[in-house]
């Protein structure tokens, strides 16, 4: 039998490739471009990412964006855990079905209705729209991000565990926070850190519900771009992508070092087993 | 850790063959369901069932799964409460307790140890709740894997361990905190047979020399009887014997008792006569008179079954000299060679089958006994029980 990819398989996963990350490449490319126009090469340089520091707009929507961001994923982060918690371990209780339902719409929800929703909500009782609202209208939509991963987490968890630590001693309050919580903390993170991605780049949901004051990123650039794109925002997406790479790396390769080492320790204790 | 006991030394048979309590009528219950019901929605798991289980006692709940078994121990830990009546341990109601305040440790089947501790820490975890002093705790710990040989892996995550040693974690851990009562649920189901079969000489010696209280769940029915002081079987939340192991197997008091436990032949008859404490049946089964010594269960024309293990059944190419032993012939059917035994299903004329085990004494050569051969099969008046239910 013939071994290695074939030449069908080549130019799949090239053309795959090019569809996905091509445009990313060319902004990124396009970010180091000494040219003010944006289509045109005109040499290497580094002079938009210097303005970038000089723009006080972008930098205080970056700023209002991470402030949003960490309050949000963290409170969306304990909700959500405390629904999880909630629609796994009740059992079935009366309207227990159209509570899980009722948890996860938002993740079907068209957006703008969410926003929109919010924004009537925030009118009607009168609160005043701007950093705060903001941070609301991402928790709320965030949330069920949270609920959905801690959930899945929860129905593999093995509730032995539980039982022993009651059984030797540990009142409920205590076990979850020795036992259930150090067990599912990866979960968790991963839940804070889809709610904290999620509220970084919200568009729709953050134009319904902010008001003077908190403009965040994705909406600055999503003005800027609308009078015309220049290579200062190619810049800041550039530096985006780079964050979120990083992060996305990271979590690999600790999760694969987890894992090598796992491994590793079972080869162990069979041998001496 | 094959060949390693726990204990050395003298033998603990005295302190084991002495041990009745369940006989004395002076004896206080150290544990005592009274009229327990337990139903989960229309499920019945444990049905209005009452039981003694005495201190110092190795107590064995057997049964099928869903016997309501696992339930009844799962009420003496405190993660169920009974739909009614009381659970009672060293005469204190259990009832509404929680199961962090009761005195009883649990070892669970899949051993549930905490992942993220290592071997001490999770030893530890049951002392550390109850505000032991930090030095105290040490010299616990130290001392408890000292007892299961595993002071080399205080410092293993539980990831790191065979199957043997989590359970000896598992043990430790349960024992740490001298419960008054250790409950073991199916504890050695996941190891192979033969650690199976060495631990389970290891729990009795374990249980005697700490002089603590164990009840265990199991569906295994050698290993009840290995361990146990006395066996509970129980079916559909009652319990249908409670009896020491050698009593359970020969003198059980149902069909489905002597069923569960070991092989045995049942055969169906009517009794017709009971004089001199010895019960005649007319057998169905057999097409012959039966006689079996008993000790007035069966009533004169009762509906009776003739219940016995294949062990006691002898098989000759000869009928028996003494015309007055129970006999019967039959045709060699089938012969299963199991290497220390061999089992031989003799057909009847009735068309009944009854098996017959035979030990195997010398290495197989020949069988002096083989296929379609004609053969007599013998047993003696105390070799059977006859059963009415």
């Amino acid at each position: 039998m013939r071994r290695g990819p074939s030449w069908f398989n080549i130019t799949a996963i090239t053309l795959g490739f090019a569809f996905l990350y091509l445009p990313i490449v060319l902004l990124v490319i396009y970010s180091f471009n000494a040219s003010k126009l944006v289509t045109v090469w005109g040499g290497f340089s580094t002079k938009w990412y210097v303005s970038l520091l000089s723009n006080q707009g972008l930098l205080d929507a970056a700023w209002v964006t991470i402030r949003v961001a960490l309050l949000s994923a963290t409170l969306a982060t304990v909700l959500g855990t405390l629904a999880a918690i909630a629609l796994v371990r009740f059992g079935r209780f009366p309207g227990g079905t159209l509570f899980s339902g009722m948890v996860y719409a938002p993740l079907v929800m068209p957006e703008v209705i969410t926003g929109l929703a919010m924004l009537l909500l925030f009118v009607a009782i009168g609160f005043a729209r701007g950093f705060w609202t903001l941070t609301l209208a991402h928790i709320t939509f965030s949330m069920c991000f949270v609920a959905v991963v801690v959930q899945s987490r929860l129905i593999t968890f093995d509730r032995s565990l539980e039982e022993a630590a009651l059984d030797l001693g540990c009142p409920p309050f205590k076990t979850f926070f020795t036992i259930t919580l150090p067990l599912i903390l990866p979960a968790v993170v991963a839940g804070w850190m889809l709610a904290f991605t999620l509220s970084l780049d919200d568009l729709v949901i953050s134009s319904f519900t902010t008001g003077p004051g908190a403009t965040t990123l994705p909406m600055k650039i999503y003005s800027q771009v609308r009078l015309g794109v220049t290579p200062e925002i190619n810049a800041i997406c550039s530096i985006l992508i780079g964050i979120v790479a990083t992060g996305v790396i990271i979590a690999s390769i600790v999760t694969k070092r987890r894992e090598v080492e796992r491994q590793r320790a079972e080869r162990l204790a069979l041998q001496i087993g | 850790m094959a060949g390693k006991s726990l204990t050395a030394g003298k033998s603990l048979g005295p302190v084991r063959r002495a041990f009745a309590p369940w006989n004395d009528p002076a004896a206080k219950p150290f544990i005592q369901f009274q009229n327990v019901t337990k139903t989960f929605g229309d499920f019945t798991a444990v049905d209005d069932l009452s039981l003694n289980i005495y201190e110092r006692e190795f107590f064995a709940l057997l049964g099928p799964s869903g016997c309501g078994k696992t339930t009844l121990m799962r009420m003496i830990a405190g993660f169920e409460e009974p739909t009614s009546g009381h659970v009672m341990l060293d005469g204190q109601d259990l009832v509404g307790v929680p199961p962090y305040r009761r005195p009883t440790n649990m070892m669970f089947q899949s051993y549930a140890l905490f992942p993220h501790m290592n071997v001490w820490d999770n030893i530890a975890f049951g002392l550390k709740q109850d505000g032991m002093a930090k030095a105290d705790i040490a010299t616990r710990v130290d001392e408890m894997l000292a007892l299961v040989k595993l002071e080399k892996f205080a410092r293993r995550k539980p990831h790191q361990l065979s199957g043997g040693q989590k359970q000896r974690v598992a043990l430790a851990r349960s024992l740490a905190k001298k419960p008054k009562v250790l409950l073991l649920d199916e504890p050695l189901g996941a190891l192979d047979k033969k650690l199976r079969e060495e631990t389970q000489f290891e729990l009795i010696d374990l249980q005697v020399r700490l002089g603590m209280t164990f009840v265990i769940v199991t569906h295994d029915q050698e290993e009840a009887m290995t361990v146990a002081d006395r066996i509970a079987l129980m079916d559909q939340g009652k319990i249908v014997q409670i009896a020491t192991p050698g009593e359970i197997y020969e003198q059980p008091n149902s069909r489905y008792v002597a069923d569960f436990i070991g092989d045995i032949n049942i055969l169906e008859g009517k009794v017709t006569s009971t004089e001199g404490g010895v019960a005649t049946l007319d057998c169905i089964g057999t097409g012959a008179k039966v006689q079996v010594t008993q000790d007035g269960g069966a009533k004169l024309g009762d509906e009776a079954w003739f219940a016995i293990r294949p062990e006691k059944v002898s098989i000759s190419l000869t009928p028996p000299e003494d015309p007055s032993v129970n006999a019967v012939s039959g045709e060699v059917w089938d012969i299963g060679y199991l290497g220390d035994v061999s089992i031989y299903h003799i057909r009847l004329a009735t068309g009944a089958t009854v098996k017959s085990t035979i030990t195997n004494t010398t290495r197989l050569v020949s069988r002096p006994i083989t296929w379609e051969d004609k053969v007599w099969l013998t047993w003696s008046r105390d070799g059977g029980v006859v059963l009415t239910r």
